[in-house]
């Protein structure tokens, strides 16, 4: 094995990008269930925010406005989430799973034209200066703007649940759907907004897959990234400062059994692969037994006003 | 009385198959402790609900000062300066008490000045109280604070307290009432709703009424009996449970030491609980909400095993076997959550009765269920305790909690327990079929059942019970004869001050 061959610069520098698809995921889907839903469907609204983003970008040949092509699908998706839960009181589990199922075949089905076909891209950033700093610059400073928007993103999640009046509201809901409505907020309203956030972030994390990290389209390409997202929410015990850490730890062994199979490491390379998704599952354990986790009172629980 | 604060009338609200409230009427005064008196199910809430705008009447008006009062939403009535304490309050136990409070506000202040403003106001009503505390930290009354000061922070003309002493010791009580009478003094109006009746005859200057969602009748407490009162209730007079003479036989179940340490942040550990219980006797444990009557009930019925020796069961330690083991040999427990622990809320009165009473009944011989035995069975107690529901096929869910509860007691009773543990007998239940109940347990305990009763109803435990003993952050007192205790001595081992008062 020869780890000299693996530079530290670039080795951080791509943690950022594999790890800013899951990153704005997560903190979606972290703002859903500190409005106390369950949606179980990051998955297939990832996926459907790729193909729908990628399909624009290549159409107009603006990355941009992919994104928000791929934000407004997984909005839309999640609408039909929300309608199914908040209006029709199905079972958040199952439709969470319908909708992961939904957007894959969806996707595919959108997807079929657009395989084997390069989309352009989102360009680096060169900030004057900035970007020149000798290794910093090239390590964190020379990313495409959906890597700092995805940070920015995390603090402003953070301060509005921490500071402003409607975060405050928001996990109310989450934390007694049946109190916030005896004081008079409306719990459906909030929800399903929470839930369009959310959908709307996943939309993002996938476009960013489909759109910069790997950058072309193919089917199924998220590879349980939602899943993942989802399982950082718990990981991060619903704060939004650990969600980013979660999700950098996870990009960082993604990236890292990447070098170490390029450096030739005496391990299997299936386990190599399988690492960060063996690693997360330690951490949930982990986190689980010590029993603190901090979830929100009402997380997955239907509301209804009806006394 | 010159201008009424708040008149109602001709309020009606029906729902389908039910009317909740039909024509109901009254007015509350300037500076008045109005009470409302109803059973379970006779619109008090439904009532309260249309004052404070969460439920539009279908007919009827209210003024409020001289002018139209029509909330539409719990905002409009804060704005007029309609304020709600709840029954079971509106508190977000993840949040601190400073977020609670801004929650009910319509424009809060910035934080730091929101949590002087919670000091101030806790001093001024001498209801101390910590802006930062997390509510799930904070005991039932501290809770109850949040919810006052809350309200009061918004200078409200009238306070709607839906049963706002059914949690809190005599201690608590007192100091609720200072408070009260002080917001009097100041001229805010109460509307009080309680089903204790004794309270209602020393704070409140007026009652009204409720039964069956009609207004049948208006009193002045301090002039009128509790039975009167209770008797307008009912409409109907209803019995008494027979006074109490029985003999006691042999120490049927031994608690000596037994600790048992909390089950999560915000439960109560079991500390060295010791006490016995004869056959034939009616234990009374009294506390304050949270204080260990939880977990006591899951350690005598099985549900958390103890460790080795420290329950006995006529004298055979049963500290490590499980709840259907010790169901066989004759100790059953009827537990306080009626949904999702004592019933199963989706299944049908039948597949609960079975669920309890499988072994005992004989329900499912060979493992095999005989449908036919345990329908009957479920219409037995559904008869006898005058359960009121269309049929035994319906899901517990359906049934109302006053209801529900009777078939829960019902069920358990019926079985012929040797030992019966029971949290909470009459909570939610209505005044006459609470005496129904209670007269069930006098019965069995006289059959020479050995009968273990917590409850947060001390009226109810002095009623019944032999013997009383009152848990305190999981300490259990020595249990002491109910003819030997007044108030102030429950009170003081409620506090678990008890050696003061010996």
């Amino acid at each position: 094995m020869d780890l000299s061959s693996i530079n530290p610069i670039l080795l951080v520098a791509s943690i950022m990008v594999s790890a800013t698809p899951i990153l704005l995921a997560a903190i979606g889907e972290m703002v859903v269930e500190k409005a106390g839903v369950l949606n179980l469907g990051v998955e297939g609204m990832m996926i459907t925010g790729a193909v729908v983003g990628f399909a624009i970008a290549v159409n107009t040949g603006t990355p941009g406005l992919g994104f928000v092509a791929a934000a407004c699908a997984g909005a839309v998706l999640s609408l039909t989430f929300a309608f199914l839960t908040q209006y029709l009181l199905s079972n958040q589990v199952a439709t969470g799973l319908g909708l992961t199922l939904v957007g894959l075949g969806l996707s595919s089905l959108i997807g079929k034209p657009y395989e084997g076909i390069k989309s352009p891209t989102l360009p680096k950033l060169d900030i004057p200066i900035l970007s020149d700093i000798p290794v910093i610059g090239p390590m964190l400073l020379s990313h495409d703007i959906m890597v700092y928007f995805s940070l920015a993103l995390v603090a402003a999640v953070w301060a509005f649940l921490k500071y402003t009046r409607a975060g405050l509201i928001l996990r109310a809901v989450g934390e007694s759907a049946d109190s916030a409505h005896a004081l008079g907020y409306k719990v459906v309203n909030v929800r399903v907004m929470a839930i369009m956030f959310g959908g709307a972030c996943a939309g993002l994390g996938g476009a960013y897959l489909s759109l910069v990290r790997v950058p072309q389209w193919t089917e199924g390409m998220t590879a349980g990234a939602g899943w993942i997202a989802l399982a950082i929410v718990v990981f991060a015990s619903w704060r939004a400062g650990r969600v980013a850490v979660g999700a950098y730890l996870f990009g960082g062994i993604t990236v890292l059994q990447l070098n170490l199979q390029a450096a030739g490491a005496q391990v299997p390379v299936a386990l190599l692969s399988a690492s960060p998704y063996l690693i997360t599952i330690l951490v949930l354990v982990i986190i689980s037994a010590k029993g603190a986790h901090g979830a929100p009172a009402a997380l997955g629980r239907a509301f209804h006003a009806s006394n | 009385m010159e201008q009424p604060l708040l008149s109602l009338s001709g309020l009606t609200k029906a729902y389908p198959g039910v009317v909740a409230n039909d024509d109901v009427g009254f007015h509350i005064g300037t500076g008045e402790i109005h009470a409302l008196l109803g059973e379970n199910g006779a619109g008090k809430s439904t009532l309260v609900k249309m004052i404070y705008g969460l439920v539009k009447p279908d007919r009827g008006e209210m003024v409020l000062n001289g002018s139209p009062f029509a909330p539409t939403k719990p905002s409009m009535a804060r704005k007029s300066g309609v304020a709600m304490v709840f029954q079971h309050f509106s508190l977000f136990e993840a949040l601190n008490v400073a977020e609670n409070v801004a929650l009910g506000m319509e424009t809060p202040p910035p934080m730091r000045d929101l949590a002087k403003q919670i000091r101030d106001v806790s001093e001024k009503y001498g209801l101390p109280l910590d802006p930062d505390r997390t509510v799930g930290t904070l005991s039932v009354g501290e809770r109850q604070r949040v919810e006052i000061i809350r309200c009061l922070l918004q200078n409200p003309k009238l306070l709607i307290m839906d049963e706002p002493t059914s949690v809190l010791t005599p201690q608590e009580v007192e100091v609720l009432f200072k408070t009260l009478n002080q917001l009097r003094a100041e001229g805010r109006s109460i509307l009080y709703i309680s089903h204790k009746l004794e309270e209602i005859r020393a704070l409140c200057d007026n009652a009204t009424i409720l039964r069956g969602g009609k207004n049948v009748g208006t009193c002045i407490p301090a002039e009128t009996t509790a039975r009167e009162m209770a008797e307008m209730m009912v409409g109907s007079s209803f019995a008494t449970p027979a006074a109490h003479n029985r003999a006691m036989g042999d120490v049927a179940l031994q608690v000596s030491n037994l600790s048992l340490p909390a089950m999560d942040d915000f439960g109560t550990p079991l500390r060295e609980v010791t006490l016995s219980l004869r056959k034939g006797e009616v234990l009374g444990i009294g506390g304050v909400a949270g204080n260990g009557q939880d977990e006591l009930l899951l350690a005598l019925s099985g549900e958390r095993l103890a460790p080795a020796g420290s329950i006995a069961m006529n004298g055979q330690d049963i500290s490590r076997i499980g709840t259907l083991a010790r169901r066989k040999m004759g100790l059953l427990a009827a537990p306080e959550e009626r949904l999702g622990h004592a019933a199963a809320p989706d299944m049908s009165l039948i597949e609960n009765a079975l669920l309890t009473g499988a072994d005992r009944q004989n329900l499912s011989p060979k493992k095999i269920v005989n449908w036919r035995k345990a329908r009957h069975f479920a219409e037995d107690v559904i008869r006898k305790f005058d359960v009121r529901t269309p049929g035994a096929h319906v899901a517990a869910r359906a049934l109302s909690g006053g209801n529900l509860q009777k078939f829960v007691v019902g069920r358990e009773v019926l079985q012929n327990p040797d030992i019966l543990i029971i949290n909470q007998p009459t909570w939610g239940v209505d005044a006459a079929a609470a005496a129904a109940i209670r007269q069930a347990l006098l019965d069995l305990a006289a059959n020479g059942a050995a009968i273990l009763v917590i409850s947060q109803d001390l009226d109810e435990l002095l009623e019944i019970s032999d013997n009383f003993a009152a848990l305190n952050e999981g300490r259990l007192s020595a249990a002491r004869k109910v003819s030997d205790l007044d108030m102030e001595q429950i009170g003081l081992m409620m506090g678990g001050m008890e050696g003061a008062a010996a």
